[in-house]
């Protein structure tokens, strides 16, 4: 398989790679890892004139963990890199969860978490966990950085809050609170290597005996990574237990608007939400017990 | 427009010039005639095109060129110099009668020796782990665990005798 032809830059700073990318215009596409990009060029699906690439940024590298800022991820920095990082070990377990089962060993080498949002599939294994933690897109144009909460993101399969001129520059996760707990759930037909047919994040803080802040993230069964805010509004403010993580499992389930594919059918998708639901609430209710 | 790029394969320099649209597993196969390292699905999925980008284990078939520019690449070529020695992992894979085709070999060696050098003495079930990447079609995935196993015996053993991991 060849791949088409097109012009390549490496810029060695955000500014100019900005620059290169507002210079040109529509056939202008970002690379990073390349691993969802090149295959879709390869297959013709995505066409490009002008490929920018972003792992000669320095300043888009590192994972940079402060107790009292949260965690922050540079748009070059490998799935590999986010599964191996200490911090992120301690303090996000969940997300080292979803980086691990992330595709392959070659293409964890390769691919970038921003990557992984950015390709904006409905399955993408790091969104769920993003979403429960409440992180954003840090977003660059020429004209200044904004911030988007990935609630915002998402905007269809394969499509985004990016404008055509803006880079993804960093993932902020705000700092783990004191007795929060998350997990990361997923199934898919073919162990490592094959695309999630179901996902689930779930975080949540307990104080006393209530849990509060309790985020469910479902993914692979709506057109983009979604919310389940009425599995949510049941647990907020509750008191645990295994009959109302059932009941939480089971509404999340219905929220859910999964198709029929080649992974899974939308029925059996919808069982799976209210399963993969059920342990994510119970891990992260049992690590949030113990934070 | 072709650029310049320099390339550190198996410890020898290339300066070389090259199209962007090409990826390292054509620039490896076609212009360096390393023709050990194979094509096989060209989508990343099968592991037949792995080699080492810097240490790391990468499929070249989704690897442009001009984005290794400046790096150490190891292939399969590098695990032995021409007329010496067999590599551990080698001698191990023909021991163990995990060869068969051989097509899919060269990218399952490479994940070996990335696995190896991490996690110098795996478990089975880390072994199998460190080979999700990979399909043989031959489908003799057992005798190609059992051989990574006896190559981390081989080269805990050697380290003493001075064999490079």
């Amino acid at each position: 398989m060849r791949l088409p032809k097109f012009d390549y830059v490496a810029p060695k700073t955000l500014d100019e790679a900005l620059k290169a990318l507002a210079a040109g215009g529509e056939g202008c596409r970002l690379l990073a890892g390349g691993t969802d990009l090149m295959v879709k060029m390869g297959h013709g699906l995505t066409a490009a004139s002008l490929l920018v690439a972003l792992k000669e940024i320095d300043e888009l590298h590192g994972i940079r963990f402060d107790p009292s800022k949260g965690l922050s991820i540079g748009a070059a920095t490998l799935i590999a890199e986010v599964a191996q990082h200490p911090d992120v070990l301690t303090y996000y377990p969940a997300m080292a969860q979803a980086a691990r089962k992330t595709a392959n060993t070659q293409i964890r080498n390769m691919a970038t978490l921003a990557g992984n949002l950015c390709n904006a599939a409905p399955s993408a294994d790091n969104a769920p966990v993003l979403l429960a933690r409440g992180a954003e897109a840090e977003i660059a144009s020429q004209k200044g950085t904004r911030l988007v909460s990935l609630d915002d993101f998402f905007k269809g399969p394969g499509q985004t809050a990016l404008a055509p001129d803006e880079i993804l520059t960093r993932i902020l996760v705000p700092p783990p609170a004191t007795g929060s707990g998350a997990s990361y759930q997923w199934i898919s037909p073919r162990g490592k290597v094959d695309i999630s047919a179901v996902c689930v994040g779930v975080s949540l803080r307990v104080e006393g005996d209530r849990m509060k802040d309790v985020r469910i993230a479902l993914g692979a069964v709506a057109p983009t990574p979604m919310r389940a805010n009425g599995a949510e509004a049941l647990l907020e403010g509750a008191q645990w237990s295994d009959t109302l993580a059932a009941e939480a499992a089971l509404k999340a389930s219905k929220e859910s608007k999964p198709i029929t594919d080649v992974r899974a059918s939308a029925e059996y998708r919808r069982r799976m939400v209210s399963v993969l639901t059920r342990r994510a609430l119970e891990e992260a209710h049992a690590r949030a017990v113990e934070n | 427009m072709k650029h310049q790029i320099k390339l550190n394969v198996n410890g020898d320099d290339y300066e070389l010039l090259v199209d962007p649209w090409r990826t390292l597993n054509e620039v490896l196969r076609e212009d360096l005639n390393l023709t050990g390292t194979k094509l096989g699905c060209g989508v990343g999925d099968c592991g037949a095109c792995t080699v080492l980008v810097e240490g790391k284990s990468v499929s070249s078939c989704i690897t442009l060129a001009v984005a290794v520019d400046g790096k150490k690449i190891e292939t399969v070529e590098g695990l032995a110099a021409s007329g010496e020695k067999l590599h551990p992992i080698q001698e191990a894979f023909i021991e163990k009668g995990a060869i068969q085709c051989g097509f899919c070999t060269a990218g399952m060696e490479m994940s070996a020796l990335h696995l190896l050098r991490k996690n110098p003495s795996p478990t089975e079930q880390e072994i199998r782990e460190g080979l999700s990447g990979h399909l043989c079609r031959c489908t003799g995935y057992n005798q190609i665990v059992e051989a990574i196993a006896d190559a981390a015996d081989r080269m805990n053993t050697d380290q003493g005798k001075g064999v490079k991991p």
